[in-house]
């Protein structure tokens, strides 16, 4: 009886200091960053001004003509509300802009790729702007309910060498996967792109049909196929190292900054470089383009050491 | 058995613990970052109070801007000569109930660019600061708020400001293009501008909501007026009062429109006017006095005012007017420099001098309506005859 009630005691002692112990490992984060991996960097800012201060006027005027953006777009005639803003405003910025539809539609035109896995049309979608090139080098592929604002992705990739691998966007990490999340927008530099189209025809490692079983969203999918070619993802940032492209649309990260940062709020939102917005509504989109290439202080120049002009035949920028 | 019993024992024991303790220091660790918390807001209030003495000099229940928002990078010269020569004191019609939901993100947004700012209220509030008229509140109330602000400001900064702008607590502002707008006017013409309305009056009105702005010698006509019973409170239809009022003291109303004659001052949010189809009954259309443009022409490039903005609102439109941007992007409205710096800032620009030239890209040119920087643009706004060397897009 008394063993008894002494076990009980010390099992009970025993016990808390568990509970102890635990809850204090709880509250410290893992550390383990990946640091097997050849991740360089996770993240991609901007060149600075002083950076671009010091290159040449020759260097600077090659760099303009060369810098130029693919857009590839993903839509569906179910999307059409937001295929038509995104036609009606940010993609007109694009050096080219290719719309890639699940299902060819009577009011717009599009690429038709007649798949309706969103995978399988992904990658089709991706080596069709591949062989379809020509001399650009830098590939942004979105869904029509996220705005860009091209000329800062342009900023961002300004001084980035398309012939190395780049996969930049918002990073998000799914257990051991870091991965661009597609909400945000995929930028993938020409050499990536080359690489993933490449491993398409790999089977094994970048399966065209995923068992339903374990069926990846396809911006995971792609993650995982581009580490197989040594390819990570990487976060754009901007100088103060806030992200610069946005899953979610600018009212709700303003909200969200009423709530966490009611002294600051706009400082404490968002970048001022930054180059998406996700989940936006349309008339949010034209409200954007006036916002962003019309309405501003009088006064107040920023001399960038680039100019780049509106787009022909466009009336909302 | 006994072994077992003891084994048993100790199992039962450890959940014991295990769940006691946890029951234990749930409440604990709530409490304790709830303190932390707390200790974490009262030093926010404080910080925020020392953060305010860095902005505002708080006198006589107004607030005098110290620091007008720079950016890092950014040349500002042009937008600092302006509020050093086109001072402004902005007065914001607010009530009691609405100094937390409303007045304060005025005071944390756009009225940070006013030379002065002055938040009036039927009730005084040394804190935040506010003015107390000594009115009841309500819409009937809006004129007599309205004649006691305007007397206010004449008594008390007659001489700190040139010109005196009156806005909602929903109504946002973007001050520098005030200025813009203003700065091809003085403060001794008798003049006031806002988002010009028809009805009711031979040279029309302003739209209340939109915010208007008096040159002083207009605010000195207008207090004069009522010194004189030729103003008197006529309606609580504040906007439409204060229109007749400066008619009959010889005020003229001003054109506020942009050298391509696109609105500036907004008596709506800028998602209504640039996708909004208004239905043709809607008074909007019979009360504009100059033709109503929906979509993109609504609204200038350098627009000064838009209305029924919430808080949410008033944060996205600083967002999108002072931070958000394209990178060298080259705006297709370029306004024309107010004749008067003209001279003035082409001197200062040379000896200031440049580090690099922009570098003019190859890519296609947009509209054929993009001006060159030294073509003869004519007088800065706005001009009575619709007649400007920057074409009008259709």
């Amino acid at each position: 009886m008394l063993s008894e009630r002494g076990s009980f005691m010390k099992g009970m002692i025993l016990g808390g200091v568990f509970c102890f112990v635990l809850s204090l490992l709880g509250s410290f984060s893992p550390i383990t960053e990946s640091k097997t991996e050849d991740h360089h960097h996770h993240h991609v800012k901007a060149a600075s001004k002083d950076e671009l201060q010091q290159l040449s006027e020759s260097r600077l005027q090659e760099l303009n003509n060369q810098i130029q953006i693919s857009c590839v777009i993903m839509v569906q005639p179910k999307n059409l509300v937001y295929w038509a803003a995104a036609l009606d405003t940010w993609t007109k910025h694009c050096d080219k802009a290719e719309f890639y539809t699940s299902e060819s539609s009577k009011a717009l035109e599009a690429i038709d790729l007649n798949e309706k896995d969103d995978w399988a049309r992904l990658r089709k979608a991706l080596k069709h702007a591949y062989e379809n090139a020509g001399d650009i080098r830098w590939f942004f592929v979105a869904q029509p309910s996220t705005f860009a604002i091209i000329e800062n992705l342009k900023y961002l990739v300004l001084t980035k060498n398309p012939e190395q691998p780049f996969y930049l966007g918002k990073t998000v990490k799914s257990g051991e996967l870091e991965y661009v999340e597609f909400n945000g927008g995929i930028v993938l530099s020409y050499e990536a792109l080359k690489r993933l189209v490449n491993v398409f025809q790999d089977e094994d490692k970048c399966p065209e049909r995923q068992s339903a079983l374990w069926k990846l969203s396809e911006d995971k999918q792609l993650a995982v196929c581009l580490k197989f070619t040594g390819v990570f993802a990487e976060n754009g940032e901007d100088v103060h190292g806030k992200g610069l492209f946005n899953s979610r649309s600018v009212d709700s990260l303003i909200s969200e900054s009423m709530d966490q940062n009611p002294n600051n709020v706009v400082k404490g939102c968002c970048s001022d470089m930054a180059i998406t917005f996700s989940s936006m509504s349309p008339n949010q989109m034209q409200v954007m383009m006036f916002g962003v290439y019309r309405l501003r202080p009088y006064g107040h120049d920023f001399h960038d050491i680039l100019t780049f002009y509106p787009p022909k035949g466009s009336d909302n920028d | 058995m006994k072994p077992l019993g003891s084994r048993f024992s100790f199992y039962v024991g450890f959940v014991v613990g295990t769940v006691l303790l946890y029951v234990i220091l749930r409440p604990v660790w709530f409490e304790g970052i709830q303190l932390a918390g707390n200790y974490g807001k009262l030093s926010d209030r404080q910080q925020q109070l020392d953060k305010d003495k860095g902005i505002w000099k708080k006198e006589r229940s107004a607030l005098f801007n110290l620091d007008h928002p720079h950016h890092t990078g950014e040349d500002s010269r042009m937008a600092d000569k302006l509020y050093n020569k086109v001072r402004i004191l902005c007065w914001v019609m607010t009530g009691p109930n609405n100094l937390e939901t409303k007045a304060r993100h005025v005071k944390y947004t756009w009225s940070r660019h006013c030379n002065i700012v002055v938040f009036m209220s039927s009730v005084e509030d040394p804190d935040f600061p506010t003015v107390g008229l000594g009115t009841k509140e309500g819409r009937d109330q809006l004129y007599w708020k309205t004649i006691k602000a305007f007397h206010y400001a004449y008594e008390h900064h007659a001489n700190e400001a040139d010109w005196f702008l009156k806005a909602d607590d929903d109504t946002y502002v973007i001050v520098d293009n005030l200025r813009w707008m203003l700065a091809n006017h003085t403060p001794d013409e008798p003049i006031y501008f806002g988002r010009r309305f028809k009805p009711y009056t031979k040279q029309g009105y302003m739209s209340g909501g939109a915010g208007y702005v008096l040159s002083r010698e207009a605010l000195r006509r207008f207090v004069e007026g009522f010194k004189n019973k030729v103003c008197t409170h006529t309606t609580s239809v504040e906007d439409l009062a204060m229109g007749q009022c400066m008619e009959k003291v010889g005020v003229l109303a001003g054109d506020s429109r942009d050298t391509t004659q696109r609105e500036t001052f907004h008596p709506f949010v800028p998602e209504q006017h640039l996708t909004a189809k208004f239905p043709k009954s809607f008074w909007y259309w019979s009360y504009c006095y100059y033709p109503i443009s929906e979509g993109p022409n609504c609204c200038s490039d350098v627009s000064v005012s838009f209305h029924y903005v919430d808080a949410g609102g008033m944060y996205l439109l600083e967002y999108y007017a002072y931070h958000l941007r394209a990178f060298g992007y080259r705006y297709r409205y370029q306004p024309p420099t107010p004749k008067a710096y003209r001279l003035e800032l082409s001197n200062s620009l040379d000896s200031a001098g440049e580090l690099k030239e922009e570098i003019s890209g190859v890519k296609e040119h947009g509209d054929d309506d993009l001006p060159r920087p030294d073509q003869g643009q004519d007088a800065g706004p706005p001009p009575v005859v619709g007649k400007d060397a920057a074409a009008a897009p259709v």
